[in-house]
């Protein structure tokens, strides 16, 4: 097994488990951050998958690169979206699920 | 209410899902053959049309330019969002300034936005570019505001408001104007193509330097933390 291989692997791994946390965690911070494990895991798949075959492939990298600045746009996007929830409810979880107030 | 063994069973569940697709993930990556396009190879056959010789930024800022123009946009759509949610904040006081953060501010960020620049011009032929410019020069800024020398974002000026917003116009400005040469939107021609990559990039460097240290300044200050909630 190569070493871009098992890059790739983690990578899957990271993806699933920040599936599972996206599912299984009510408060949105731990959410935030599950979204943002699934991302990472999904971007070390693509550079892992890029180099399987000898030099890194540019284009996932470049990919990647844009990628990654989306996800920190995204995250504060949603870090203030979840400050303003909890300043308007009092609670840091959606509706539907138990309220979280820390 | 759902009783505690059903919701028990979800979780179970949902954890069963999540290891099932971890490990069909990693059998598709085993039996994943070979690619049957070559892309390292293409890219590096055109890369002389591009003006760069690192073919990240060509791939970046040539080849797939369409993506980085919409993700520019992305981010100014992502830091109107923050400020937009950004609740009316009484004047809170302003924490003192740590003297050792102080220090550290004064010595490093001159050598930040040395770096930065550095950064930028490397871009074209070695690792580097517009966004990790950016990324530094967003670092100084949040050094700058945890040292006390920034307030927290309000509302930020006409100034500021145009320097979050110089590189998606440079960049659109350069995207539409190579059309009056009758080519197609961001198709540069080859032998202005490594000026007009600097002057996007050098745009963009602005750009998203701001921006990234905007979603952070426009947090209120610590001691502001009692937002209004009307």
């Amino acid at each position: 097994m190569s070493g871009a291989l098992l890059y790739a692997l983690t990578g899957g791994v990271l993806f699933a488990m920040g599936l599972a946390g996206m599912i299984l965690q009510k408060h949105l911070l731990r959410r935030i951050l599950a979204f943002n494990i699934l991302g990472s895991g999904s971007f070390l798949a693509l550079i892992g998958l890029g180099q399987r075959g000898g030099p890194p492939d540019p284009v996932p990298q470049a990919m990647v690169l844009t990628g990654i600045v989306v996800a920190v746009c995204a995250t504060a996007l949603a870090l203030a979206l979840a400050r303003r929830l909890l300043s308007l409810t009092g609670t840091m979880s959606l509706p539907g699920d138990e309220d979280v107030t820390d | 209410m759902i009783p505690g063994s059903i919701k028990r069973a979800g979780r179970v569940l949902a954890l069963g899902l999540s290891l099932g697709l971890a490990l069909l993930l990693g059998w598709a990556m085993f039996d994943l053959p070979p690619a049957e396009i070559r892309l390292p190879e293409q890219v590096a056959a055109r890369l002389a049309e591009t003006g760069v010789s690192h073919p990240v930024t060509a791939v970046l800022l040539d080849f797939r330019s369409y993506d980085t123009l919409l993700e520019v946009g992305v981010l100014l759509l992502a830091v109107i969002g923050v400020l937009a949610t950004r609740a009316e904040v009484r004047d809170g006081v302003e924490p003192a300034p740590e003297p050792v953060l102080l220090a550290l501010a004064r010595v490093t960020v001159p050598l930040m936005v040395v770096v930065a620049g550095y950064l930028l011009w490397a871009g074209a032929h070695r690792p580097g570019g517009a966004f990790q410019a950016g990324a530094v020069l967003a670092a100084s800024g949040v050094l700058l505001r945890l040292a006390g020398r920034l307030p927290a974002w309000a509302t930020p000026g006409f100034t500021m408001r145009l320097g979050l917003a110089v590189g998606l116009l440079i960049f659109l400005i350069v995207a539409a104007g190579v059309m009056v040469g009758g080519v197609t939107l961001l198709d540069y021609p080859s032998d202005l193509a490594g000026g007009l990559i600097l002057l996007i990039e050098a745009g963009l460097a602005v750009s998203i330097g701001l921006t990234l240290a905007g979603l952070f300044l426009s947090a209120p200050a610590p001691g502001a933390n009692r937002e209004d909630a009307s």
